[in-house]
This record gives structure tokens, C-alpha cells and sequence, in this order.
């Protein structure tokens, strides 16, 4: 049987595709391999990560051009499919601005670009991408945007909250994010986006490994 | 074919809040101009077009204003056509 891949999206200006790399392959011996954004093959791949950066230089608006790439485009049908697909901060947007997850990203209240570790409430263990263990405790991330507050509208909230979409919740909300929101999954739960970087807390020596689990629940199911 | 000039004005929804539009509102009443009651910052994109009707051009703008210019999300649009 083939190992499973996990394929992990290069468009110009990502930055953090190395890191997603170093995390899944050296901490985790999970296999990756880059995609370049061109490309609308997804045949050799068995989940997927958008990673951070700032694709087409954030250009009109984050995530807005790359959702035009034939990689993105061929994303639909991966998604219908059942595989699953993580959007880390820059990715997040992506999936926003592509209709794979609902609301919108827009510059942080305070207008810093905000880099710190925040502590997050795990509201939802849907799709798998974290556990009980995460519910009851909490977890830790890195994050590291200047358009991260996430927005959305008072029916899409409540479909949101109704339907348990609400992955995690910072506890002390940096950046306005509406109801303090930091990601959410899909209704099918096979595509998760967050702002925080979990490929940055995989190694206790450099700031915990509170990320490796959801990295590893991309082979999971 | 005529060719059309089109000016598209994209603004944030006014449920989101602006948070640069309030900084240069802050700065605006250090510059000592009093009485602004809001102050929000959108964008404008110019579009020249080439097309056989501005019917045409209404229909390919609405695309690129709903598709790409605009995140219907969080900003509305409106623009303005004239023929050259």
C-alpha cells in the first residue's frame, strides 16, 4: 500500500509551507509533498494543508486571488470526496474567501499584527481534529496575523453554534474576532480552519506540542 | 465596440467595523477638524472595458463585483459607467 500523503499547498507568497513540512515529516513521519498552486492534480495525495503566508501578496484581499488557482478549483471535489483538508492562518482565508467554510477575515481591531501565544477553549471536537482531553483542558498556539478576526453574520453564528462548527475560541480574545472565534470546521467536519499555527507547537523546545495532535488527525480518519 | 470606463466603489458593510477608517478619524481630530461623525475607508477600482452595450459591461462588472473585486461577506458595491 502506498504511505499515506499529505499534500501541502505552495502558492507565491506562502511561508509557512517548510514549517507544515518539518512538522508532519520530522516530528510526526508523516509524508508530505509540496504542491505548487498550478497544479489541479490532487491524484498522489490523501489530505491537504493550506498553509500561512501571504498568497499573491495579499493582494484585494486575503486569500481573494488564490482562490482563482486550478489547484483550489480542483479542491471542490477533493472536499466532496471526504478527504480532509486543513487551512492554517493565510489557509484559513483561503477557505473562507473560496466558500469551503462560511464568514470572512478582516484586519485585527487594534490593527497590530499580532505574534504571541494565546490560550484557546476547545468548544468542539467535530471531525476529529481535536480530542476530549483538548475540551477539557484547553490548549496553546501561536499566532501570527494582522487579519484574523473573524466575522460573520448573526444567522451564520447561530448555524455555527447550533450545528457545533466551532472548533476553538480564544480565551482572551486578541483581535476581535466575532464570539471570540479562532477556527471552525465544515458541516461533514473534513475541513478545519484556524488562525492559530499548530505547525509551530510541535516540539516541546520551541513552545510546546499542542499542535502535533491536530497535525496528526489529518491521517486519522 | 465602444469603450467604457467604470469606476467601482467597495465598501466595508456597515456592520463590520473599520478599524483603520477609526484611526484616521482619531488622527483627523489631532489634525484639529472637528464634528466628523464617521469617517470609513473603502476602495475604488477603475475599469476600462471594451464591449458592444453597457448592458454587457453591467453584466461582466456585476461578475467581477460579486466573484472577485468584492467580498459580499463583509462589503457591498456600487459603480458608476461612462462611455469614452
Amino acid at each position: 500500500m502506498e504511505r499515506f500523503t499529505v499534500g501541502i499547498v505552495v502558492f507565491p507568497g506562502s511561508n509557512c509551507d517548510r514549517d507544515v513540512s518539518w512538522a508532519l515529516e520530522a516530528c510526526l513521519d508523516i509524508k508530505t509533498k509540496y504542491l505548487w498552486h498550478e497544479s489541479s492534480d490532487l491524484g498522489g495525495v490523501d489530505a491537504i494543508v493550506l498553509p500561512g503566508g501571504f498568497s499573491y501578496g495579499d493582494y484585494l484581499r486575503c486569500g481573494a486571488i488564490a482562490r482563482f488557482s486550478p489547484l483550489i478549483n480542483a479542491l471542490h471535489d477533493f472536499v466532496k470526496s471526504g478527504r480532509r483538508v486543513l487551512g492554517i492562518c493565510n489557509g484559513f482565508q483561503i477557505l473562507t474567501e473560496s466558500g469551503f467554510l462560511p464568514g470572512a477575515l478582516v484586519a485585527n481591531k487594534n490593527l497590530n499584527f499580532i505574534c504571541d501565544d494565546v490560550e484557546l477553549d476547545v468548544i468542539s471536537s467535530k471531525g476529529g481534529w481535536l480530542n476530549n482531553e483538548h475540551q477539557k483542558k484547553g490548549i496553546k498556539l501561536p499566532i501570527a496575523h494582522g487579519e484574523g478576526r473573524y466575522h460573520c453574520d448573526s444567522d451564520t453564528l447561530k448555524k455555527l453554534i447550533d450545528n457545533e462548527l466551532i472548533s476553538i475560541r480564544y480565551r482572551n480574545n486578541p483581535n476581535g474576532s466575532t464570539f471570540d472565534i479562532a477556527g471552525i470546521t465544515n458541516e461533514q467536519g473534513n475541513v478545519f480552519g484556524l488562525m492559530p499555527h499548530p505547525e509551530r507547537a510541535c516540539d516541546e523546545n520551541i513552545g510546546g506540542i499542542d499542535g502535533l495532535y491536530t497535525l496528526k488527525s489529518l491521517i486519522r480518519h | 465596440m465602444d469603450q467604457f470606463s467604470v469606476k467601482v466603489f467597495i465598501r466595508l458593510r456597515p456592520s463590520v467595523l473599520d478599524p483603520a477608517g477609526e484611526a484616521t478619524k482619531s488622527a483627523s481630530n489631532k489634525l484639529g477638524v472637528e464634528g466628523i461623525k464617521s469617517l470609513r475607508i473603502g476602495k475604488m477600482i477603475e475599469v476600462k472595458i471594451e464591449s458592444e452595450t453597457e448592458n454587457d459591461v453591467r453584466e461582466k462588472i456585476d461578475l467581477l463585483c460579486d466573484r472577485l473585486f468584492a467580498n459580499t461577506v463583509i462589503e457591498d458595491y456600487e459603480y458608476s459607467i461612462e462611455t469614452i
